[in-house]
C-alpha cells in the first residue's frame, strides 16, 4: 500500500499534537489547583493541604516535564512539515506564536524552578507568588495557543495580497469569534481533566489503603470542581457548537451527520457513516432534535454536507470522535454530581461504604483526556481540508518530503510517544502507591530514615 | 528611520543572543547529561541537582530562537528546517529523552533509575550531536554536498566537547569535594579536544564557504577582524590556566572557568554573524528577503522589549535563589 507524504504528514501532525496536549491539559488544570492547596495551607495552616500540595506538585513537574519536550517538537513541527503554512500565514501565527514564548514559556519555566525545589530558599509568600505566576504562565499559553488555533478556524482581521496573509486588525485576529468559545471550552476541559485525575488518583489511593491525611480532601475538591464545571461544560460546548455553526457549518454536518439540508432535521444518536453512499447505516434518530439543538427552533433549517462538495471534512472520524466527547462529558455530568453527593453528605471517608464511588472514580482517571483528544479530532478533523478555514489549503502548505523520510520519523516519534505514556502511567501507578514523602529522598537517604525508625522502635 | 530596515536587523541579533544564551545554559546541562555516566550514583544525583532549577528555563532559549526564526523570517525558517529534517527530529528525540528522564529517574522508582540515568545522558549526547550538525550544515549554507557534510560531521564532534567543557566549568561552581575534583579531571581531558576541534573548524571554514573566506581574507577588514582570534586564544589560554591551577581551583574561583567558556561562545558567535550578515541563509536568502510584514515584526517588536527585560530580570533572580553549591533535591 502507498501512502501519500500528505497522508503522512498529517498523521505524523497528530501524533505529535495529540501526545503534546495530552500534558498542558492537565497542567493548565492542575496549576491552578496546586494554587488553591497552597492557599488553603497559608490561610489554615492545615498541613494537610501541604501534604496535598507536595503530592501534587510531584506529578505536576512529570506532567510539565512531558509537555515542555512535547511543545519543543511542536514548535518545529511548523517549519519541518508545514513551511507553506508559515510562508503564508506566518504574518499572522509567527506573533501569536512570539507572543507565547514571550510571555508564557519563560514565565512557567523559570518560576517552576522555585515551586518545585525552591522552598526552603524564599519566603511562603514568593512560593505561593512562584506558583500563581506558574498558573499564570501556563494560561497565558493557553490564551495565544488557542487564539492562534481560532483564527484558522474562524479566520478575521486579515488581508490576503499574492497569496500571503497581512493582518489589518491585530484585535480582529487574537479576539476572532470563535476564541471567547474556544478558550472557555478548553481552559474548562483542562480544570476538569485535573478534577477527574487527582480524583481518580486519591480514590485509588484510597481503595488500596495507602492514603495520606490529604487524600479524601483532594477528592472533594476534585468532585466539588467536577460537579459544578461539568453542567457548565455541556452549556459551554453548546454555545461553541452553534458558534461553530455560524461559521463552520460544514463542520457541524459532518458532526451531526446530516448528508442533505433539511428543515425539521432529526439528530443522529448513533450510526455508521458512509461517505460512498451518503447515507448512515443503522441510524438511531431523534425527530427534529437537532434542529432544535442547533437553531432552538422545531423546524430550523439544518445545512447538509451536499451545500459543501470537495470542501467537507470527512464524516465518520468527526462524527464518532464527537459521540465519544459528548458520551463521556455526560458520564462527567453524572459522577461529578454523584461524587459531590456521596463525599459532601456526611463527609464519609471509609473506604468500605464508598467501595462503587471510589471503583467509578479510579475508572474514571484519564477520563479528561479521552474527552478532549476527541474533542480536538472533532474540531481538527473538522476543519479539513482547510489549515485556514476556507482561505487556504492543508495540502498547499505541506513539505515536499519523501514518504520514506516521513514514515521513518512517524515511527519514530509514535514508538517513543508509546514507550513514554506507558511509562508516565506506570510512574503515577507508582508514586500513587507510596506516601509523597518518600518520593524525593535518595537511597542513602531512605536507608537512613529506616534506621533512624527501626531505632526510634528499638 | 526606515522600519523595514531596522526591524529585520533587530530581529536577527534578537535570534542570535537568544541561540547564543541558549548555548552556554542548555550547553551547561547536555553537558552534564553527556558526563552523567561517569559518575557513580550519589554524584549522579548531586549532579542532577546542580542543573534541576534551571534546565526548563534554559531549554525555553531554543524556542525563542527558533521562535524568532519562524515569527520574523518565516521564509528562512521553511528553508532551514526542511533541509535539517532529519537532525532536528533526532535532536528533538533525544531532548525529548532526556528532559522526561530527568523527571522519571526520581519518579519512577529506585529500579528504574539506572534506565533513566542512561536515557538521560543518551538522549543529552544525541541532542548535542545534532545540534551540531544543525550548526555545521547552516554554516555551510545548507548545500548538502560531501564537502558541507564532512564539515557538518565535524561540528557535531565539536559541539559536545563545548558543552562536556560547560557541564564540567558549571559543576566547578555548583559542587565540592570529590565529585569537584572529578570534574576538574573531566575538564582537563575534554579542554585540548576542543581546542583541537575550534582550531579545525576555523581552519576548514573559509575553505568550506569561499563567500566566508572573501570577509575573513580581504583587506581592512581582514585587520579589523583580529582582535577576534587573539581574544579566542587568550579566553582558551585562560581556561586551560583556570583548570589547572590548584590556587584558583581551591580557592573558590572555578567559576572563572565559566566566563572563559563564555567569553569563547560570544566570540565564536560573533564571528559567525560576521560571516554570516547580511544573509540568513547563507548565500540563499537575506534578512530583509526573508523578514515578515512590517506591520507584524512592529508588533512584535513591542512584546519583545516590553518582555525580554523581564525575562532577564527573573532568569537572573532564580540564578540567585539556587545560588551556592548543589545539594540533594528536595521538593519539601
Amino acid at each position: 500500500m502507498e501512502f501519500d507524504p500528505f497522508l503522512l504528514a498529517r498523521l505524523q501532525f497528530a501524533a505529535n499534537i495529540s501526545f503534546h496536549i495530552l500534558f498542558p491539559t492537565i497542567t493548565i488544570g492542575l496549576c491552578w489547583v496546586l494554587f488553591y492547596f497552597r492557599l488553603r495551607y497559608t490561610f489554615s495552616g492545615d498541613k494537610a493541604w501541604e501534604y496535598a500540595y507536595f503530592f501534587w506538585v510531584k506529578i505536576f513537574a512529570l506532567s510539565f516535564a512531558l509537555g515542555v519536550v512535547s511543545g519543543i517538537t511542536m514548535s518545529f513541527q511548523f517549519g519541518t512539515n508545514w513551511p507553506g503554512f508559515m510562508e503564508r500565514a506566518g504574518n499572522i501565527a509567527g506573533p501569536l506564536l512570539g507572543y507565547e514564548v514571550l510571555t508564557a514559556f519563560f514565565l512557567e519555566a523559570s518560576f517552576l524552578g522555585i515551586m518545585l525545589f525552591g522552598k526552603d530558599r524564599v519566603s511562603n509568600r514568593t512560593h505561593l507568588i512562584a506558583t500563581a505566576l506558574v498558573a499564570v504562565g501556563t494560561s497565558f499559553s493557553a490564551f495565544w495557543i488557542l487564539s492562534l488555533n481560532s483564527w484558522m478556524q474562524t479566520p478575521t482581521g486579515y488581508r490576503i495580497e499574492d497569496g500571503v496573509f497581512f493582518v489589518e486588525s491585530w484585535w480582529e485576529v487574537i479576539f476572532n469569534p470563535s476564541f471567547p468559545y474556544r478558550f472557555a471550552h478548553m481552559f474548562t476541559a483542562s480544570l476538569l481533566t485535573a478534577a477527574f485525575l487527582i480524583m481518580g488518583i486519591s480514590a485509588w489511593r484510597a481503595m488500596r489503603g495507602v492514603d495520606g491525611p490529604a487524600t479524601w480532601k483532594v477528592m472533594r475538591t476534585g468532585a466539588l470542581m467536577a460537579a459544578v464545571l461539568a453542567p457548565l461544560q455541556v452549556f459551554i460546548g453548546d454555545l461553541h457548537g452553534l458558534n461553530t455553526l455560524e461559521h463552520q457549518p460544514a463542520k457541524i454536518a459532518a458532526m451531526e451527520g446530516v448528508w442533505e439540508t433539511e428543515k425539521g432535521a432529526p439528530l443522529t444518536l448513533f450510526g455508521f457513516p458512509d461517505e460512498e453512499e451518503k447515507t448512515t447505516h443503522m441510524a438511531i434518530k431523534v425527530p427534529n432534535l437537532a434542529s432544535l439543538i442547533l437553531t432552538h427552533e422545531w423546524e430550523g433549517e439544518v445545512l447538509g454536507l451536499n451545500e459543501f462538495e470537495g470542501e467537507s471534512p470527512p464524516v465518520a472520524p468527526v462524527f464518532w470522535a464527537f459521540r465519544v466527547m459528548v458520551g463521556i462529558g455526560m458520564l462527567m455530568v453524572l459522577t461529578g454530581w454523584w461524587s459531590a453527593w456521596r463525599l459532601f453528605r456526611n463527609r464519609d471517608e471509609n473506604r468500605e461504604t464508598q467501595t462503587w464511588l471510589l471503583r467509578a472514580l479510579s475508572v474514571m482517571t484519564f477520563s479528561g483526556w479521552i474527552a478532549v483528544l476527541a474533542g480536538w479530532y472533532v474540531t481538527e478533523i473538522g476543519r479539513q481540508p482547510w489549515v485556514v478555514d476556507g482561505l487556504l489549503r492543508t495540502a498547499d502548505v505541506v513539505a515536499d518530503h519523501s514518504s520514506a523520510t516521513v514514515a521513518g520519523t512517524l515511527f519514530g516519534y509514535v514508538l517513543l510517544y508509546l514507550f513514554l505514556l506507558v511509562s508516565y502511567i506506570a510512574t503515577l501507578r507508582y508514586m500513587a502507591t507510596k506516601p509523597a514523602r518518600s518520593l524525593t529522598l535518595t537511597p542513602q537517604q531512605r536507608a537512613m530514615n529506616d534506621a533512624e525508625t527501626a531505632e526510634g522502635e528499638a | 528611520m526606515d522600519l523595514g530596515y531596522w526591524l529585520p536587523l533587530f530581529f536577527a541579533g534578537a535570534m542570535g543572543l537568544a541561540l547564543l544564551i541558549y548555548v552556554i545554559l542548555d550547553g551547561y546541562d547536555l553537558g552534564i547529561g553527556i558526563l552523567l555516566p561517569f559518575a557513580n550514583d550519589d554524584e549522579k544525583d548531586v549532579m542532577v541537582a546542580a542543573i534541576g532549577p534551571f534546565w526548563d528555563a534554559n531549554e525555553t532559549w531554543i524556542v525563542l530562537g527558533v521562535g524568532i526564526l519562524l515569527i520574523a523570517f518565516p521564509q528562512a525558517h521553511s528553508i532551514v528546517l526542511t533541509s535539517l529534517y532529519l537532525p532536528v527530529t533526532l535532536m528533538l528525540m533525544g531532548l525529548i529523552l532526556r528532559g522526561v528522564a530527568f523527571d522519571f529517574r526520581v519518579k519512577a522508582g529506585d529500579k528504574h533509575k539506572a534506565k533513566w540515568n542512561r536515557l538521560f545522558a543518551f538522549g543529552s549526547l544525541a541532542a548535542s550531536l545534532c545540534q551540531g550538525w544543525m550548526l555545521g550544515a547552516f554554516v555551510t549554507g545548507l548545500t548538502g554536498d560531501a564537502t558541507s557534510t564532512l564539515f557538518a560531521a565535524l561540528i557535531a564532534l565539536a559541539l559536545p566537547a563545548l558543552y562536556i567543557m560547560l557541564g564540567a566549568a558549571w559543576l566547578l561552581i555548583k559542587t565540592e569535594g570529590e565529585l569537584f575534583n572529578k570534574a576538574v579531571r573531566w575538564g582537563r581531558m575534554a579542554v585540548l579536544p576542543m581546542g583541537g576541534f575550534l582550531l579545525l573548524i576555523s581552519i576548514a571554514t573559509p575553505l568550506v564557504s569561499s563567500t566566508i573566506a572573501d570577509k575573513w581574507f580581504t583587506l581592512p577588514n581582514a585587520i579589523g577582524l583580529m582582535p577576534i582570534p587573539i581574544a579566542t586564544a587568550l579566553a582558551y589560554a585562560g581556561l586551560i590556566w583556570v583548570f589547572n591551577s590548584k590556587q584558583i581551583l581551591h580557592n573558590g574561583y572555578g567559576w572563572l572557568a565559566f566566563v572563559a567558556l563564555m567569553v569563547l561562545c560570544v566570540l565564536a558567535s560573533i564571528g559567525l554573524a560576521y560571516s554570516l550578515f547580511p544573509d540568513i541563509v547563507l548565500g540563499q536568502i537575506s534578512i530583509w528577503e526573508a523578514a515578515s510584514a512590517t506591520e507584524s515584526l512592529l508588533f512584535t517588536f513591542w512584546g519583545a522589549i516590553i518582555a525580554l527585560p523581564m525575562i532577564l530580570g527573573y532568569t537572573i533572580f532564580i540564578y540567585r535563589v539556587f545560588r551556592g553549591k548543589a545539594t540533594h533535591l528536595s521538593y519539601e
